[in-house]
């Protein structure tokens, strides 16, 4: 609890003297760098805590950003209301879909959820009139009137997303060391036995579904104001997809790794589309290059390294002694098959 | 009723192509137990060498023959270089190296091909077909699809049924440890698995593409309606697979021509929860409920 606490002073502290020092772009790169820990911290502990996995996790940021659209849009409450609500809607979301995932396993739940990521934003083109289409949805966001008129928007917008993603990191750092997160941690080892030792396990897989589209809830209604926009291009399946990148990165199941994932995908996404465009390579190529790359980072990572970074900076640490790793990775996200049943 | 008919047959058309991701699914998933999520995208892929080579020779028929080879290849050397490796591990494991195959291979067509959308020349004429003097809203081409589908099925089911390799296959299938020990080399056997689901996915995607246009992300609506079909028929039956794709086809149809075709995904969408909330080992399973 202290580290955690003692981490978030520092990661606040760090971003604020970031953000005053550097230029509106790299205000910008820090927003986006929230938002997708806030989205992959809830995805790692989807994943990685209660052995769900989704690919379709851009399905409930839609939620969340169209949410928080159409109440600017419409009502213009204050910001902080808006994404409480935002965050509140798409744990609704996240209870529906947790009740129908909590009788799947692995390839049926993964096939259900990309289905989910499809088919969701696909409902902004059937009802336009709400909507938007295509087209989408305007955000207006603006600074509050206290920080004066010349205050930049983008830091704000900065300080606002970091703020969000360290509370979040915060709850969900306290929840996994809770009993919720022992549950959720005996329910991915071996369902049968946790049902034994009185989890109700169908209770468990429910919450973490809440709570982790919540989280994706809280990072689209923030991509919302910071992009101004909210479109269903802004949510395809490569979005879903590349959240799941970040979150195998880092390493599946911890919160730091969250971190590292977000940056590394965020990252690399510019250098790329700078070196990209620096050597007359077009623009479209510039945009492919990191989604090829995700691509393979998630086969090799998976294939070799399935700790990833923050399991690597564990070994790091810990040296040669050979401990069990409390975080390990799921290792069986199904019941056990029986040979020839089939 | 001109209109529910032409509905109809537009929805038997596409539901084929359904049916032909379904059975490549179900082809992989019996085989090894695992869903390749790569399937769309090996499918995009493969239409995109054949857009290549049409553009190269003018001729449809190389392009079609170049894509069904590339999806051969692609389907066993898919299995051999990452497949393989995540046997054996965690489940959730092999569903992440597919995806990522998957968006490996929608990043590389857009950096090749770029991003923007191209039309795909179909194989025979697109004007319709009138019967007397009503329109059936399908064309010859449509007809096609449906002639390619049922005999690329009916090889493959006389092949599974009456060569050795087709023994092989299914007694992998059956029971991979016994199979090894009467001396079956399987991992050779569920590499012709993923190749022969790499034709059936290549045959989808040259099929589709006339009709959906063809870009980086064009088979991800068609691969999850095809995954739908798949659960709905039962992942572990190819008949099922048809049936299922037929039904989904149909019913899409409906869906789009009578309410607006932005709610198919969602219809879709509830057809597959509905079933595997119901009948989670397909609609024509024996009662016996697998656990999904």
């Amino acid at each position: 609890m202290r580290r955690t606490l003692a981490g978030v002073i520092i990661a606040a502290v760090i971003v604020v003297i970031l953000s005053v020092r550097l230029n509106a772009f790299r205000d910008y790169q820090i927003a986006e760098i929230a938002i997708d820990v806030t989205a992959v911290a809830g995805l790692t502990v989807l994943t990685g805590l209660s052995g769900q996995i989704s690919l379709g996790h851009g399905a409930f940021m839609a939620i969340g950003a169209y949410t928080t659209a159409l109440l600017l849009l419409h009502l213009n409450w204050p910001f902080i209301v808006v994404l409480l609500i935002a965050a509140a809607a798409t744990a609704a979301a996240g209870a529906i879909v947790g009740v129908a995932a909590a009788r799947l396993y692995g390839p049926y739940l993964a096939g259900a959820t990309l289905m989910l990521g499809v088919a969701l934003p696909s409902l902004a083109n059937a009802y336009p009139s709400i909507f938007g289409g295509d087209q989408g949805l305007s955000v207006a966001f603006t600074t509050p009137a206290f920080l004066g008129a010349s205050f930049p928007p983008t830091r704000w917008q900065a300080w606002v997303s970091v703020a969000v993603a360290l509370v979040t990191l915060t709850l969900l750092a306290n929840l996994s060391r809770s009993r919720i997160g022992r549950n959720w941690r005996a329910v991915r080892d071996d369902e049968v036995a946790a049902a034994l030792a009185g989890i109700n396990v169908a209770a468990a897989r429910v919450l973490a579904f809440v709570v982790s589209a919540a989280c994706a809830g809280l990072a689209g209604s923030l991509l919302a104001v910071v992009t101004a926009l909210v479109a269903p291009g802004d949510f395809t399946i490569t979005v879903s997809i590349t959240l799941l990148t970040a979150a195998v990165i880092g390493g599946l199941g911890t919160l730091p790794g969250a971190i590292w994932g977000a940056m590394v995908v965020v990252l690399l996404q510019t250098y790329i589309t700078d070196v990209a465009t620096s050597h007359g390579l077009s623009a479209t190529v510039g945009a492919n290059i990191p989604v090829a790359a995700y691509g393979l980072i998630l086969i090799v990572v998976m294939l070799a390294f399935p700790l990833g970074i923050q399991g690597a900076i564990r070994k790091l640490f810990t040296g040669f002694v050979s401990s069990p790793l409390r975080d390990s990775p799921p290792q069986r996200d199904g019941p056990p098959q029986k040979e020839g049943t089939q | 009723m001109v209109e529910f008919m032409q509905f109809t047959l537009s929805g038997i058309v596409f539901g084929m192509i359904y049916s032909a991701i379904a059975l490549s699914l179900v082809l992989i998933w019996r085989g090894t137990r695992l869903l390749n999520f790569a399937q769309g995208g090996m499918a995009m892929f493969t239409t995109f060498v054949a857009i290549e080579v049409i553009y190269k020779t003018g001729n449809y028929w190389a392009g079609f023959a170049a894509a069904l080879a590339a999806g051969l290849v692609l389907g066993a050397v898919a299995e051999v270089i990452v497949i393989r490796p995540t046997i054996g591990k965690p489940q959730l494991n092999s569903v992440i190296v597919t995806i990522g195959l998957l968006i490996g291979l929608e990043g590389l067509a857009g950096i090749l091909y770029g991003s923007q959308y191209r039309s795909f020349p179909s194989s025979f004429s697109i004007t319709g077909i009138h019967l007397g003097r009503t329109p059936l809203g399908v064309s010859t081409s449509d007809v096609f699809v449906v002639v390619a589908v049922l005999a690329a099925t009916l090889v493959l089911a006389v092949a599974f049924r009456y060569t050795s390799a087709g023994l092989r296959m299914r007694a992998a299938a059956f029971n991979a440890t016994v199979a090894r020990l009467s001396g079956i080399r399987v991992a050779r056997v569920l590499t012709l698995g993923w190749a022969l689901a790499g034709l059936l996915g290549a045959l989808a995607g040259l099929l589709v593409s006339p009709s959906t246009f063809l870009y980086p992300n064009s088979m991800d609506t068609i691969f999850v309606f095809g995954f739908t079909a798949a659960v709905l028929g039962g992942l572990d039956s190819p008949a099922g697979a048809v049936v299922g794709g037929l039904i989904l086809g149909v019913g899409l149809s409906y869906v789009g021509g009578y309410l607006g075709s932005g709610l198919t995904a969602i219809f879709a969408m509830a057809l597959l929860v509905l079933t595997l909330m119901l009948r989670p080992a397909g609609i024509f399973s024996s009662g016996r409920l697998r656990q999904v």
